[in-house]
């Protein structure tokens, strides 16, 4: 054990420690202040004899002359098992449920390792989330990453919550139909970043009334808790995430919230070393850095589990333009938005369909996944709402009798979109063919000469008729 | 070789003494692992080293040790097919050797050893070769022979060399040069990343580069040898446009750079390029291609050497003489890459933290593309191989030589040279989709052709969401011959038109959104009309329909030939009383809305769209025996 109280300067989060020896880079530091307490840290930088360190909890009540600093040989870990579902952690990963402490079955660095592109495997496996919004336009695949693009007062956790209750992979194997829920063991992992106490608590008592509990693992940074200590939060996640999909053979959802005040806390850190900032005075690295966490999503050939990821963030004054709402739409495979006007409107999920989008949908549907209609489908009625809202806008300055016949069919589609199909209860869990055919009830309100993006196979199949044969579809 | 030791670890950055003899951009190896770093600043006797693996764990005091050569790729047979990292490790290769997670301090050669292959070769004992000479071939795989040459810098006269299976370090001959000594011909050569291949002239570009992506070909064309970007914000396509180009377009070898993106967009490219068929050769897709993969999450210096990587491969296979497709996607993450490394050096940052030399840098690696003549002593392969049927001495050689001398002054080289090409398509990710942000604009100032996503559009679903009005092709020009000998002569004058069109839609929307579409004239009124059908009906291309992600030159002129002939027509039975109601209802309109899915049969099915728009909008009008007269053909 290496100790010293060396401590030359404080600053913020950061402590400079002199007269160092045989540190090395990233490893885990154990600061004892003089009341006793102890926080640890990690080294940023070693340049000679003088390391930088990062307090994970804080500096109060730190000085320079008796702050006690032990260097540890070891990086920041976590060690995982299979008991840590059902049980509650803080966000350094120790027990935080009064329960007892977990008996590892390994330790593993929290940093992780990249997956080779080679090992992957291409994530192509539907999940049913039971909302239509999601399903049917922008749906959710195994080992996919699909951040909710949300603002202050939207309920982006409800929406999170209900597809961590919901999902659910189906079970093709029958051919052409749509088939049943599939076998498979489930797991949730929650990491909280800087969330309020009540937002923590939605959570947990959610999981708790539909015992998901005990399938879940959980990880608290709460808005009181050590700002800088949420730097390790999500990769303690993600650790006990890879543990549990690619050693235990669970399917896990991973839920991330809220990744803006992770990112705060990565600024904060970066100010107060002086780093030349980027955009609005995050780090220049702020991609690399949230790459690292998003890319830990996926799967592996010749293993069973799978990590999904659900990140939540709330962009600062509804702007995607923001750099953490921008810089991880360029990371994951597409985001689900929020959109403050539905939800004034009182639509639930207020999901804003235009901009959302799911990258890997295209390989997650179809044939022998969801049904073969299911990408022209929801091509045709992304296409058809775009269009009903320009002509709704146009409404706004030339007044509805100013539109053409066909412009007032797409006004009267948009309107009854967003009613049946977008509009849905919270613990409304519908199935794909459910919301395949409210889509085909809406694209029959069309005329159809528009339904230029269905193949015309598809139309005649599924399409219902006039005299009211609108099971047709399911 | 020098052994020094760390000083200081900062991240990616590491900070070594005692390297005196090591010189700027020297490979070292860094702790006791041996990672691989490159030298990228000296100061008095501290080295500044980018470490292309992760340095956690490293400390002062661990040893560096210097090999005194840059860092290089292997060129020579087994690059195709390949997946690399960012310093050409093979990653199946790292895959055995750590499993499905990459660890540290892993060494794979970029080319297999052992594989031994079949090399013939093309000159024989006492001729006389240049570098850049080819002097055999080796069938790589069915569709790409590769062609073996002599290094640059080398030239003298062949003393022996034989068929018969080799790898890629084993001799094929020997070669004795001017000043007497001798060397070993091998397969291999070793390349710097950062010194651009040599060759002998640039010359201009002039053939198109097709990629079966209609709004591409047709109205913002990219050449052989061109460079593209292609900025966008998240979401709108870029990645999806990159990958159609790998897939669809007329080069022969494709060199494809993950830089810095996510790790399901490598493997989707994996898994699915050994599927799909080349529409040239009908051969599997991933045998023209070399991917080199370095994803977001994987190690940031690594990441700046990635496109070096690649483009230092593509302008060897267009040294053998071949077309070369180079892209990059994305640059963005290269330029954050260079931001992150400068910022560890306290460097003095240019706009938005990025290093001043940002724009010095994309410029000289986009000026490394462009169709060249290739280095080599003769005509080209063809004259290597005649030479070697011939058995012919430096006699002959000489003699190739001074007609290529004769012939310089022609236009762009005979078919006799061989000419390679390479052509870059970067994608760029803007920063809130902000075109003016320093990677763009630093872009903008050296390609020649941009395509400009539009998040606007893709929220219509309107893919590619290549923006019309704000895309440009600065090879039209140079092609416009090309496209009339080998597409037809009115190609050009169509799409001309067509972008008229689609201006002046864009003027007229403006109307329309103030004072509605009944307040523009009947002639204005079927020009939205028709813009739409452009829209929709021809720019509208969806990659994942296997009838529409591929349409060729021809079709593509065929497809505005019809929407042009409605135009045409609408107004002209418009001018003889037809109302618009009835013209616009015409049922032809959704034959020609269904016509880009046309996979039988085009020809004749084009046909019957041209006599359908007669018969439907001159044959229903009310003064049908009036019109007679311009309606030629059927009726």
């Amino acid at each position: 054990m290496r100790e010293y109280m060396t401590t030359r300067d404080i600053v913020g989060p950061l402590l400079l420690i002199e007269s160092v020896a045989d540190v090395t880079y990233g490893e885990l530091v154990e600061l004892e202040f003089p009341d006793g307490t102890r926080s640890l840290g990690n080294v940023l930088e070693v340049d000679r004899d003088v390391a930088l360190v990062q307090a994970f909890e804080g500096t109060r009540g730190a000085n320079t002359a008796q702050t006690k600093v032990r260097f540890l040989g070891r990086s920041l870990e976590l060690g995982v098992s299979r008991d840590m579902l059902g049980r509650v952690f803080d966000g350094l990963g120790r027990p935080a449920d009064g329960g007892p402490d977990i008996i590892p079955d390994v330790r593993r660095s929290i940093y992780g390792s990249p997956i080779n592109p080679t090992a992957r495997d291409f994530p192509d496996d539907f999940i049913q989330t039971g909302v239509s919004a999601i399903d049917g336009l922008n749906p959710l695949v195994r080992g996919q990453k699909l951040p909710i693009f949300s603002g202050s007062g939207l309920p982006h956790n409800q929406l999170a919550a209900q597809i961590a209750r919901q999902s659910a992979v189906l079970d093709c194997t029958g051919g052409d139909e749509i088939g049943c829920k599939a076998e498979g063991e489930f797991a949730v992992v929650f990491a909280a970043m800087g969330i309020t106490f009540a937002d923590a608590d939605f959570f947990i008592d959610e999981f708790r009334n539909t015992s998901a509990i005990e399938r879940a693992v959980l990880f608290l940074n709460l808005a009181d808790d050590p700002a800088v200590e949420r730097i390790a939060t999500p990769r303690m996640a993600l650790t006990a995430a890879e543990y549990l999909a690619y050693d235990c053979d669970m399917h896990v959802l991973v839920i991330l919230t809220d990744m803006t005040y992770y990112c705060e806390a990565l600024r904060e850190v970066s100010a107060a070393r002086k780093e030349v900032p980027g955009r609005r005075g995050y780090p220049g690295y702020l991609y690399t850095d949230l790459a690292t966490i998003y890319e830990r999503a996926g799967r592996v050939k010749g293993r069973h589990g799978s990590i999904t990821q659900v990140p939540i963030l709330t962009m600062p004054d509804d702007d995607k333009t923001h750099p953490i709402p921008d810089l991880t739409g360029y990371i994951t495979e597409g985001q689900i938005v929020l959109d403050r006007n539905l939800h004034r409107r009182g639509i639930y999920p207020p999901v804003a369909v235009l901009p959302s989008l799911s990258r890997l949908k295209q390989k997650g549907i179809g044939p022998g996944k969801t049904r073969e209609d299911h990408a022209d489908l929801s091509n045709q009625l992304f296409g058809a709402y775009a269009r009903g809202l320009q002509a709704k806008e146009l409404a706004v300055i030339l007044g509805e009798a100013a539109l053409s016949d066909d412009d007032k069919a797409f006004v009267a589609f948009a309107d009854a979109f967003e009613d049946r199909f977008i509009r849905q209860g919270p613990h409304e869990d519908r199935s794909i063919a459910d919301t395949l055919a409210i889509g085909w009830e809406l694209a029959a309100l069309l005329p159809r000469t528009e339904l230029k993006r269905i193949k015309d196979a598809y139309v005649e199949k599924y399409l219902p008729t006039d005299d009211g044969e609108e099971d047709a579809a399911s | 070789m020098d052994q020094g030791r760390i000083v200081k670890v900062a991240g990616p950055l590491v900070v070594a003494e005692g390297l005196p003899s090591s010189k700027m951009y020297d490979l070292v190896r860094v702790g006791t692992e041996g990672l691989m770093g490159e030298i990228i600043e000296m100061r008095a006797d501290r080295a500044s080293i980018q470490v292309y693996e992760e340095t956690e764990g490293l400390g002062p005091g661990d040893p560096v040790e210097a090999t005194g050569a840059p860092l290089s790729v292997e060129l020579g047979p087994g690059m195709l097919e390949a997946v690399y990292d960012g310093v050409q490790r093979p990653l199946d290769a790292l895959e055995a050797q750590s499993g499905a997670f990459i660890t540290r301090g892993m060494n794979a050669p970029g080319l297999d050893r052992e594989k031994r292959w079949e090399f013939t070769p093309v000159v024989s004992a006492g001729d006389r070769v240049e570098g850049g000479d080819i002097i055999g071939t080796v069938p790589e795989n069915t569709v790409i022979e590769h062609r073996v040459m002599v290094p640059p810098g080398i030239s003298g006269a062949i003393e022996s060399i034989s068929a018969g299976e080799y790898t890629v370090t084993d001799p094929v001959g020997r070669l004795v040069a001017d000043d007497g000594t001798t060397h070993d011909l091998v397969m291999m050569q070793v390349w710097p990343v950062r010194v651009p291949r040599p060759y002998k002239k640039k010359i201009a570009a002039d053939e198109p580069l097709t990629t079966g992506t209609r709004v591409i070909d047709t109205f913002f064309p990219i050449v052989k040898g061109g460079v593209a970007c292609i900025p966008g914000p998240f979401g709108a396509g870029k990645t999806v446009t990159q990958h159609q180009i790998a897939k669809w377009s007329n080069a022969e070898v494709v060199i494809f750079i993950g830089c810095g993106e996510r790790g399901n967009e490598m493997t989707d490219v994996l898994m699915e390029f050994p599927e799909l068929e080349d529409p040239y050769s009908g051969e599997p897709l991933l045998k023209r291609t070399v991917l080199v993969a370095n994803t977001s999450n994987m190690p940031v210096a690594a990441r700046e050497a990635s496109v070096y990587t690649g483009i230092t491969m593509a302008e060897y296979f267009r040294d053998m003489g071949y077309d070369v497709v180079l892209q990059a996607d994305s640059t963005s993450r290269w330029a954050e890459a260079m931001r992150e490394i400068s910022g560890r050096l306290e460097e003095m940052p240019g706009d938005e933290g990025f290093p001043a030399y940002l724009g010095t840098r994309l410029a000289s690696f986009y000026e490394r593309a462009g169709k060249v003549e290739c280095l080599s002593s003769d005509g080209g392969a063809e004259g290597a191989r005649a030479q070697a049927a011939g058995s012919g001495g430096p006699e002959e050689a000489s003699a190739a030589r001074s007609v290529r001398e004769d012939s310089d002054e022609g236009p762009t080289g005979t078919a006799a040279k061989r000419t390679g090409s390479v052509s870059v398509v970067g994608s760029v990710s803007p920063p809130g989709g902000d075109l003016s942000e320093p990677v763009v604009q630093n872009t903008l100032r050296v390609v020649k052709v941009f395509w400009a996503l539009q998040d606007q559009l893709a929220f219509q679903r309107h893919f590619p969401a290549i923006d019309w009005l704000t895309s440009y092709s600065l090879y039209l020009d140079k092609i416009t011959g090309h496209w009339a000998e080998e597409v037809s002569p009115e190609f050009r004058a169509r799409r001309d038109e067509c972008m008229a069109i689609l201006q002046r839609e864009n003027e007229l929307a403006e109307i329309v959104r103030l004072v509605g579409v009944e307040a523009l004239s009947p002639e204005e009124q079927i020009l939205m009309e028709t813009a739409k059908s452009i829209r929709e009906d021809f720019l509208q291309q969806n990659a994942f329909r296997d009838d529409d992600q591929f349409s060729s030159l021809h079709e593509q002129d065929r497809l505005l030939e019809m929407i042009l002939l409605f135009h045409k027509t609408a107004i002209r039975a418009h001018e003889h009383g037809a109302a618009l109601k009835e013209i616009f209802a015409a049922p032809v309109r959704e034959h020609i809305a269904r016509a880009k899915y046309l996979t039988e049969d085009r020809a004749a099915e084009f046909d019957e769209i041209a006599s359908e728009i007669e018969t439907q909008l001159v044959g229903t009008g009310p003064l049908r025996e009036e019109t007679a007269v311009y309606a030629g053909g059927e009726r």
